[in-house]
């Protein structure tokens, strides 16, 4: 409990942004656990702006618009529901008139109870044969005398496709503006490794799970897909006939470009946040190491010395100074940072099983996947955990059973994507970085190692 | 005048009697004399001796024929009425005797198979091949969870495969390090790559050349056994041997 409370006091004091952790102590059946368990959540304490998303309304009523406007709306809404920075007013409470346009809003109806929203998005969209034409605003209904905050007209193809577009390029909009400035997520990607094809290939999916694809189509394993920091490439690592090699896809050519193979066990490569170096686990020098090289494979040089085995490190993206890695070298894996020379090798992990860590935008937070109580007659859960890594003091985000692993942060650092088995088998879910908000993203197949992009 | 009727009366008489003698001696006529013996008929037999050889090796053909002035055998041409030759034919032959007599004429045949050489010899003369034996012989090396040191209890088969590995020197093979399905994809892979290199390390410290010795890491994504039991995760905590071709 205490380590909470003071866990509390650093996160607040450290977030400098709007992405204000806050932990709330709720305590379960004590007969239950035995022991109480913490939940953080995304701006407790905070007022949430109350936001009002009222169904745009379409110009026609052919199956055409009705059809786009079930997937604008629909996805504008899981967009706004998602981001954690809003609270949405239940569309019980809404009038019965909705407005398509600014001079058909009664602001009364919406910022007096029961609504009592502060804003209101609103808009209308219009299909022709050849184009979807959609309008949306976002007003403070509170301040009657200037109340628009945000008006936007897109015009793209009249598909599916371009109204779901169109709904998170609208709803990243409204989130910059009610979430302290940062961009929204909602164009983002998650890569990840899926054997529906028959064996495991990299695929990728928006953030949302919607338009899941294969991306390679190698017919071997391929593992850890790692996107550049400006989403032209994949680095992954695959089985080949010389071993597991470090492969490079690039998303602008469609294809499979060299990287050098030098045989032996390469695995999880990491960007650098700048894009110009690659860290990865390497045995070429014999058991497996934490190496750096360019982004092109050269000049690599060895940067761990361990006696385990050294594996998953990822660099400190906002400082590009810190590299977090797993290593084997007192029994059990544990989570360890250096610099990004190698130098300074610091345990973070106290105990248990500690693996994929994964470092916050902010550069201020680790999460990692962590079998605490592990030992005999002790079984634990694999869970995602939070840990500030100046003070090495955690939180637990998962507590929904299943094994749980590889965590990946959105761009925004309000989300973190991860695999669990939790439904019987292995899927990616995504959560707020407070552990609310669980949401599957992947039914078919076995789906693991997400990896969010960027931006 | 009396003369002539005498003559005539004579010649009458001795007619008569020779008709009377000729009809009564129907009855009782004297066996005829045997006609001339028929010609015998020829006899002719044939055999080859073993009648499987293999290509290039040569066996015995013996005939006999009696009774014949003429014998032959197909694709050797005439031949004596008795006798033997050795014979190499290049596929399996069927050799057909002709014997021709004054009594006719008989035919015989016998027949020869060849089968092709033998393969070459193999490295190992008889028995299991190389390949067989290393898959009898060499015993995985199991591990305890999350180690990738030899655990005491596998030293008599880290002995046993270094004896057999010396002794077939010119073996080469694969140490496949595998893990059980518990942790995570990426530190199982590096835990299997420390897992292989501890097998070859202990190999090659028992005198087996570095050379002959491939490694690879599966982690967990290849598992001899995939149910979530103590004793299916140790069948996953292995160095597994893999003959090399």
């Amino acid at each position: 409990m205490n380590a909470s409370a003071r866990l509390t006091a650093r996160l607040r004091r450290r977030s400098g942004n709007a992405f204000l952790l806050v932990l709330t102590l709720c305590l379960l059946v004590p007969s239950l656990f035995a022991q109480d368990w913490i939940k953080t959540g995304t701006g407790l304490g905070v007022e949430k702006v109350r936001l009002a998303v009222s169904d745009f309304k379409a110009s026609a009523s052919d199956a055409q618009s009705t059809a786009l406007l079930k997937t604008f709306n629909d996805t504008l809404w899981n967009d706004l529901d998602n981001s954690g920075v809003v609270e949405l007013v239940s569309k019980s409470f809404y009038p019965l008139q909705v407005p398509g346009q600014p001079s058909e809003v009664n602001f009364i109806a919406w910022n007096a109870p029961p609504p009592n929203a502060a804003m209101l998005a609103f808009g209308n969209l219009a299909a022709a044969p050849d184009k979807l034409t959609i309008q949306g605003w976002l007003y403070d209904v509170k301040n009657t005398a200037s109340p628009q905050v945000l008006g936007k007209q897109y015009a793209d193809a009249p598909t599916e496709d371009a109204a779901r577009l169109i709904a998170h390029k609208f709803a990243d909009e409204i989130i910059m503006r009610l979430g302290g400035g940062i961009a929204g997520i909602c164009e983002s990607k998650i890569y990840f490794v899926s054997d529906r094809s028959g064996h495991k290939e990299i695929w990728v999916m928006d953030y949302d799970g919607s338009n899941q694809r294969q991306i390679t189509q190698l017919g071997s394993t391929a593992l850890s897909p790692r996107v550049s920091p400006d989403g032209s490439r994949i680095a992954f690592s695959s089985l080949t006939k010389t071993g597991w090699e470090i492969m490079m896809y690039s998303l602008d050519l469609n294809r499979m470009v060299s990287f050098p193979r030098v045989g032996g066990t390469n695995l999880s490569p990491a960007w650098s946040g700048d894009g110009l170096k690659l860290a990865f686990s390497s045995s070429r020098g014999g058991g497996p190491q934490i190496y750096v090289s360019d982004a092109s494979g050269g000049n690599a040089r060895r940067l761990t010395n361990n006696k385990g085995p050294d594996v998953s490190p990822v660099w400190n993206r906002k400082t590009g100074a810190q590299i977090a890695f797993v290593s084997g070298q007192t029994g059990l894996p544990q989570v360890y940072t250096m610099e990004a020379d190698g130098t300074n090798q610091q345990r973070v992990t106290d105990q248990g099983y500690a693996v994929s860590p994964a470092w916050a935008p902010n550069g201020q937070f680790l999460s990692l996947a962590w079998i605490r109580k592990y030992g005999p007659g002790e079984p634990g859960s694999r869970d995602i955990y939070l840990m500030d890594i100046a003070s090495k003091q955690w939180v637990q985000l998962t507590h929904d059973g299943g094994a749980n692993d590889s965590p990946s942060w959105s761009p925004d650092g309000r989300h973190i994507v991860f695999q669990s088995s939790r439904s019987g088998k292995e899927e990616i879910w995504m959560m707020l970085a407070d552990g609310t908000k669980t949401r599957q993203l992947t039914f078919t197949g076995r789906n693991t190692q997400p990896n969010w992009s960027w931006k | 005048m009396k003369q002539q009727k005498l003559k005539w009366f004579t010649l009458v008489v001795a007619l008569g009697a020779v008709m009377m003698l000729g009809a009564c001696k129907k009855k009782a006529a004297p066996p005829p004399p045997p006609p001339p013996p028929a010609p015998p008929s020829p006899t002719a037999s044939i055999s080859v001796d073993p009648n499987t050889i293999q290509k290039g090796q040569s066996a015995t053909l013996a005939w006999q024929t009696s009774n014949a002035t003429d014998v032959s055998i197909d694709g050797i041409g005439a031949v004596q009425p008795s006798g033997s030759q050795s014979v190499s034919p290049a596929d399996s032959t069927t050799y057909h005797l002709t014997a021709k007599g004054a009594g006719g004429t008989q035919e015989a045949t016998a027949r020869i198979t060849v089968t092709p050489p033998p393969p070459p010899p193999q490295p190992v003369s008889a028995g299991p091949t190389e390949e067989e034996l290393f898959a009898q012989s060499v015993k995985d090396i199991y591990f305890d969870y999350d180690k990738s040191d030899l655990r005491a209890d596998q030293q008599s088969s880290v002995q046993a495969d270094i004896a057999f590995l010396n002794q077939h020197a010119n073996v080469s093979f694969t140490v496949e390090g595998h893990c059980d399905e518990r942790g995570s994809t990426e530190y199982n892979l590096a835990l299997g790559d420390q897992r292989a290199s501890s097998v070859k390390n202990a190999l090659t410290a028992g005198g087996v050349g570095a050379s002959r010795i491939k490694t690879i890491s599966y982690g967990k994504e290849k598992p001899f056994c995939t149910e979530s039991n103590e004793a299916c995760w140790q069948q996953n905590r292995r160095g597994h041997f893999v003959y090399q071709k």
